[in-house]
């Protein structure tokens, strides 16, 4: 079998540009029209200055944005690589991030009770909580694999309904697997993520002045923290898939799984390792989503997997750049109609409105590019 | 033809294994006869007629059965709210039940599930309505599920009281049957807003509520009160998210309020006043009873210092009878005390003092369900782990207690040694 | 075919001929004496669902079924419905959600468009009679929860009448709506819009509380006005005579109990018409040919763009009208409802039943909707009333009390029926009683003999039967 050569710097080097790219693009335009609308709305409020409001908060909005945008990224890029070889939602991703979530929340919780987390200075809380992802990984990557098995793998070949429902099952079954074994064993069925470390702290970038009054512009340890996992984790997706042999296998099952097999490739090894590492990254997600909002519980994959679902299509299912794009698109449009809305409207409309602005978004972008923003090479199949 | 088959089979299954079931608590419930009668006018004279077909099936002694439901969300993210009115009312109906034994009833809980959803608390409503037996109901979570379903109960009489309910709807109606222990909406939000103009000396407040019936309720008032007060209102912002609250909360740094006022339950909240401080919003952070349990501690760490909420739900120091009711539920469940288990306490008892007061009544008869929906509604200084209860006209407490409490450890287990700040006696709100 | 296939033949054919047919009607008599024995059993209503399961499944003459079955359903439920009010409201559920189940049926069965945010179009029809049935036009300057009730209401009652078709047009408007840009997509595409588009509606119905008050927001909108009883219903004589009749005080309120029982079949009743019709009609043929290859049918001639939209329209139509009645039934009207949990368990409904078939999909809808509010929560009734006794589980020697509660049936709804779908999905994905199509395509290997379809067909019973 011919291997063609892969530079791999360039494997590393070409995803961090386009991550690069994506945030800075995306970026610009959001805050471009939204710096538009304020001047265009400056006149109609005389309370508040919209404009300088608008710049106050930009900063702010635009990290919280970015972080958003990666940890639907990181989701994303799990539904992604199972639908891009099996061309199939897998509506369950969600309850394998709250699974990771609960294994690494579980491992710190234990931690916590033998006292080590109380003492950790930043080095042993990196090991921790790296711990905690690395779990969260296992878990969820080998539920991945046995749902692919039990329940997806005897529906291969079915029409498409089919194993999309049963994903909707396998949904519903693990959200209240985890409830009873949460409840069976701790009586309650949520967990908090316990604090420990330094990463509550905020590192300072620069202090805007507002009328007189300083308002920082900070971020805080525990987002850095976050992307820095989700950079990790976007290049060596990309790097496993665009530069291994494994990586080249997935693709061709990809592309054909008949001649993929009849190349002396164990498709249903590769399906399942698909599902590992599509799982694993659900997983780590999950620890990372505690890590930053610190409750966890049976339901809380769900929302979060729809919207990151959404992100995979905005970007182009299928697609791990895709992936990247879509999400970072979506938690910034999320954090910018959460944050502006309001003021912009006079308070007549507000927060809530982020998810028809995630939605409409999705409709714009598929009435005009069906197949995403990046999906050009994969053809939807109905 | 083979699917057939299946279908049936499965069908016939269902029915087999269903009437496996039910054979076993068929004793503890009589023969429909038998009750049915005595519901439908309250004569004394019938039941005796009927009661051999009960006698045979059930043990000699045990006597009527009586029913007391719960409805509450057993299932489902609210779940922990809801189990613990029912687990509240449990209790009660264990440590009491006594009394109405010696008259020869037997007394039996139906703990019901309404998931938070209208159509399954009707549904269940309608079956709670149809069994005669049951003469009391303690229930909802959610004003929500309360409103539809207690049009029910209002339809046949059955008394109903809530430990939850505070939308002021519940009452104003003027149902006779439905009745509530704890304060409303309109009087918290208000209680809520005079304290922080008061004696917070707040200026200036920014208000979130998280889109449920009774956070974005209690802010409404909140809003009208602090606005006649003439604080400055800087946002009015709903939220739906349960762990994300960064882009609802950017604002806030802009505006700099000198309170930030949450109307909602404790997961969320608690999430909020940790992520806020974590943005620098340095604002005092007041909130309703929803945010009152320990919970709040575990979420939010330190942050929980010197955070203000306004209860109608009395401190240990003040009623040390709910030391002794922490104690025996934490004994019979094995979990910590969640918010509404006292009050789910509370209506139960009144619930049974009540039947109680209606077999007095009738001469040791069991009662109809009018007799018992009136005897709940004269329930007069009744000294429950919530505070004193009397019921007015329509069903509100004549006077509730509202208590501001100040937060004073950051230590879950410490959560009911909040510093009662202040204690505020106010009538119910004529009904309108 | 195979010997369990003949064996279950012989067994329906015991139900053959007028022999049969006496048998059926003694099955159907000792059900209701049953009932009639304790009206609340869940044993009896099993029983009463597998009476009408039964008869939808024996070889007689249509008529014949259709006459057992209303017997059942017009007659039986009813007089047990006096003594059982919870009967009626089953009754009512279940044919609220086997006509939304219909609906879906349309776009997902037959035209094979994934529809992931169906019940968007329940909460229109609802919320149309929530806004013009209720006191709400004189709310909509403030804010949610802070105003009184007043004794009179903008529009009277008997408006409801006009606003079922106003509701079906409005929900197909919404259907055509949703329609326009989705044309294009396909597959899991269409399932994430259809989904995002649910999500708008309810989260729209959540928050337009302001800048006008349309929807009242969380707290939902009530009282919603009923539409008035004929005065014969309620004269104090009938009355007096069903009080009688069911051994307790039957008032007003309680005769609209059988009005929307008896409304909600009738409408039922017109979907499943409508909905055949359709399925054997050119509209319905153009859906099936979009549905296995759209572009071999439109180079057949079949116009898509129409065809799509129709599908949407129709489908949503059927739920339109739903919400109107279910608004007035409720007297309440809030955004819980219109979840998308409320969404896919329609789906379920559907698919549970047999994608494509009307008779499977009513009931897929009885079945989810029974096990909702009857089954499980009484079997966790049960449990719980075992709980409070001294008796012990068998078996194991350990007394009920000690059985956590943690374990209730009720609680994991989502994992009984996430286990059912995935079950029904690897063993039966055409579901409980499948399409004739989705049958053969699914188990073409097994080579199901010609004539048994055309048996099948023959005999095709009344799908009212089956609710």
């Amino acid at each position: 079998m011919h291997l063609r050569r892969v530079n791999p710097f360039k494997e590393i080097l070409r995803p961090l540009g386009q991550l690069l790219i994506f945030i800075a693009g995306s970026a610009v335009v959001i805050s471009a029209i939204t710096l538009l609308l304020a001047v265009l709305l400056r006149p109609t409020r005389i309370d508040i200055d919209i404009l300088q409001t608008t710049l106050v908060l930009l900063p702010q909005v635009l990290i919280d944005g970015i972080t958003l945008g990666f940890m639907y990224a990181i989701i994303a890029m799990g539904y992604t690589m199972v639908y891009g070889v099996l061309e199939f939602i897998n509506f369950a991703h969600g309850e394998f991030v709250m699974f990771g979530a609960f294994a690494g929340v579980e491992l710190l919780i234990w931690l916590n009770a033998q006292g080590m987390l109380k003492t950790a200075e930043l080095g042993l809380a990196l090991v921790w909580i790296t711990l905690a992802v690395l779990l969260g990984m296992v878990v969820a990557g080998s539920l991945a694999v046995t749902t692919e098995r039990l329940a997806y793998r005897p529906l291969r070949g079915a029409p498409r309904l089919v194993p999309l429902i049963a994903a909707i099952g396998v949904s519903f079954l693990l959200q209240d697997t985890m409830r009873f074994l949460q409840s069976a064993i701790n009586g309650d069925f949520y967990r908090t993520f316990p604090e420990f470390g330094p990463f509550a702290q905020r590192l300072t970038l620069f202090t805007v002045d507002m009328n007189g009054r300083p308002i920082d512009v900070a971020i805080q340890y525990k987002a850095i923290m976050l992307i820095a996992f989700g950079v990790v984790m976007l290049v060596a997706l990309n790097y496993l898939v665009n530069a291994t042999r494994l990586g080249k296998a997935i693709r061709s099952v990809a592309q054909d799984q008949k001649t993929a097999a009849l190349m002396g490739i164990d498709v249903n090894r590769i399906i399942a390792l698909t599902f590992l590492i599509g799982g694993a990254l659900g997983g780590a997600a999950g620890v990372l989503w505690a890590f930053r909002f610190t409750r966890v519980d049976p339901y809380m994959g769900f929302i979060p997997g729809l919207k990151a679902f959404t992100a995979a299509v905005l970007g182009g299912i299928g697609s791990i750049v895709g992936a990247m794009l879509g999400g970072m698109v979506l938690g910034l449009l999320e954090s910018f109609s959460a944050a502006y809305f309001s003021i912009f409207s006079r308070g007549a409309f507000g927060a809530e409105y982020k998810d028809i602005f995630a939605f409409g978004i999705l409709i714009l972008v598929l009435i005009f590019r069906p197949q995403g923003l990046l999906g050009g090479k994969t053809t939807q199949k109905a | 033809m083979r699917m057939r088959t299946v279908s049936l089979a499965l069908l016939l299954i269902l029915a087999m294994v269903v009437s496996a079931c039910a054979p076993a608590p068929e004793p503890s419930a009589p023969a429909p006869a038998a009750t049915e009668a005595p519901a439908a006018d309250a004569a004394a004279t019938e039941p005796p007629a009927e009661e051999p077909a009960a006698g045979e099936a059930a043990p000699a002694a045990s006597g009527t059965v009586i029913k007391v439901a719960t409805q509450s969300p057993l299932s489902g993210p609210q779940s922990v709210l809801g189990t613990a009115i029912k687990n509240g009312a449990q209790l009660a109906l264990e440590q009491n039940s006594a009394k109405l034994q010696e008259m020869g009833f037997t007394v039996e809980l139906a703990p019901f599930d309404d998931q938070a959803t209208p159509d399954t608390g009707v549904a269940n409503a309608k079956q709670i309505v149809g069994d005669p037996a049951v003469l009391c109901l303690v229930g909802h979570l959610n004003s929500g599920v309360a409103i539809p379903s207690s049009e029910e109960y209002h339809n046949a009489q059955l008394a109903m009281v809530s430990p939850a309910n505070t939308n002021p709807l519940i009452t104003t109606r003027g149902y006779p049957e439905v009745n509530r222990i704890v304060g409303r909406d309109d009087v918290q939000g208000v209680v809520g807003a005079e304290f922080a103009n008061t004696e917070m000396g707040v200026k200036s407040v920014y208000i979130l509520h998280d889109k449920t019936a009774y956070g974005q309720g209690i802010a409404e008032f909140f809003r009208q009160k602090a606005e006649e007060l003439g604080m400055n209102v800087l946002g009015f912002e709903g939220t739906e998210e349960q762990a994300n609250f960064d882009s609802v909360l950017t604002p806030i740094l802009a505006a700099n309020p000198d309170l930030v006022y949450f109307g909602g339950i404790y997961s969320q909240g608690g999430l909020i006043l940790k992520q806020m401080r974590e943005k620098g919003i340095t604002a005092q952070f007041l909130g309703p009873d929803g945010l009152d349990s320990s919970e709040m501690a575990n979420l939010a760490g330190d942050y929980v210092k010197d955070m203000y909420f306004t209860t109608t739900a009395g401190p240990l120091s003040l009623f040390p009878k709910a030391k002794q009711f922490i104690a025996d539920y934490e004994a019979r469940f094995g979990e910590q005390v969640q918010p509404y288990a006292a009050e789910g306490f509370d209506a139960m008892n009144i619930c049974l003092n009540g039947i109680a007061a209606a077999v007095e009544a009738n001469g040791g008869a069991l009662p109809s369900r009018a007799q018992v929906a009136a005897a709940v509604r004269a329930t007069a200084d009744y000294d429950g782990i919530t505070g004193m209860k009397t019921f007015n006209e329509i069903g509100d407490l004549t006077v509730a207690q509202y208590f501001v409490k100040q937060v004073k450890s950051s230590d879950p287990a410490e959560w009911g040694a909040a510093e009662v700040v202040k204690v505020l006696d106010i009538p119910a709100p004529a009904s309108n | 075919m195979s010997a369990q296939a003949t064996s279950t033949n012989r067994f329906l054919q015991i139900f053959s001929g007028p022999f049969g047919a006496l048998l059926a009607l003694l099955y159907a008599v000792g059900v209701t004496y049953v009932l009639t024995l304790d009206p609340r059993s869940l044993l009896g209503r099993l029983l009463l669902f597998s009476a009408l399961a039964l008869i939808y499944f024996i070889p007689q003459r249509p008529a014949v079924k259709f006459l057992l079955g209303a017997m059942l359903v017009l007659m039986v439920v009813p007089a047990i419905g006096l003594r059982n009010p919870f009967l009626l409201e089953i009754g009512f559920q279940v044919a609220v959600f086997a006509t939304l189940a219909l609906g879906l049926n349309v776009v997902v069965g037959f035209a094979g468009l994934l529809d992931l945010g169906y019940i968007a179009f329940f909460a229109v029809g609802a919320y149309l009679w929530a806004f013009f049935g209720s006191q709400q036009i004189w709310h909509v300057d403030e804010p949610p929860g802070t105003f009184t009730v007043y004794a009179t209401f903008p529009f009277a009652a008997w408006w409801f009448w006009l606003f079922i078709p106003l509701g079906i047009l409005a929900a197909a408007g919404m259907g055509i709506i949703l329609g326009f840009p989705v044309l294009r997509l396909r597959g899991d595409y269409l399932a994430i819009v259809t989904l995002g588009f649910g999500e708008v509606i309810r989260v729209l119905a959540n928050n337009l509380d302001k800048p006008i008050n349309l929807t009242n927001g969380p707290q939902g909108i009530t009282p919603i006005q009923r539409p008035p009883l004929p005065e014969f219903l309620t004269s104090p004589e009938l009355l007096a005579t069903l009080s009688r009749w069911a051994g307790r005080p039957i008032n007003a309120n309680d005769v609209y109990g059988f009005f929307f029982y008896f409304l909600g079949l009738l409408i039922l009743g017109f979907t499943i018409i409508i909905a055949r019709r359709l399925d054997r009609s050119k509209l319905g043929r153009s859906w099936t040919a979009i549905r296995e290859d759209d572009v071999a049918a439109v180079a057949m001639g079949v116009p898509l763009r129409r065809t799509k939209l129709t599908a949407f329209a129709i489908g949503a139509a059927f739920s339109g009208a739903m919400g109107v009645l279910y608004a007035a039934n409720r007297t309440f009207v809030s955004p819980e409802t219109f979840s998308l949990t409320a969404s896919i368990s329609i789906l379920v409904m559907v698919i549970l039943g047999g994608l494509g078939s009307i008779p499977g999909v009513v009931m897929g809808a009885a079945v989810v909707t029974l096990l909702n509010i009857d089954i499980l929560q009484s079997l966790s009734l049960q449990l719980s009333s075992l709980r409070q006794g001294p008796d012990l589980i068998p078996l194991l020697g350990i007394p009920w009390k000690e059985l956590p509660t943690q374990l209730d049936p009720a609680r994991y709804q989502r994992f009984f029926f996430g286990l059912l779908l995935i079950l029904m999905m690897i063993f039966r994905p055409e579901g409980m009683v499948p399409a004739e199509r989705a049958r053969l395509e699914l188990h073409e290997e097994e080579g199901e003999a010609i004539p048994d379809a055309e048996l099948e067909g023959d005999l095709a019973p009344d799908e009212k039967l089956a609710d």
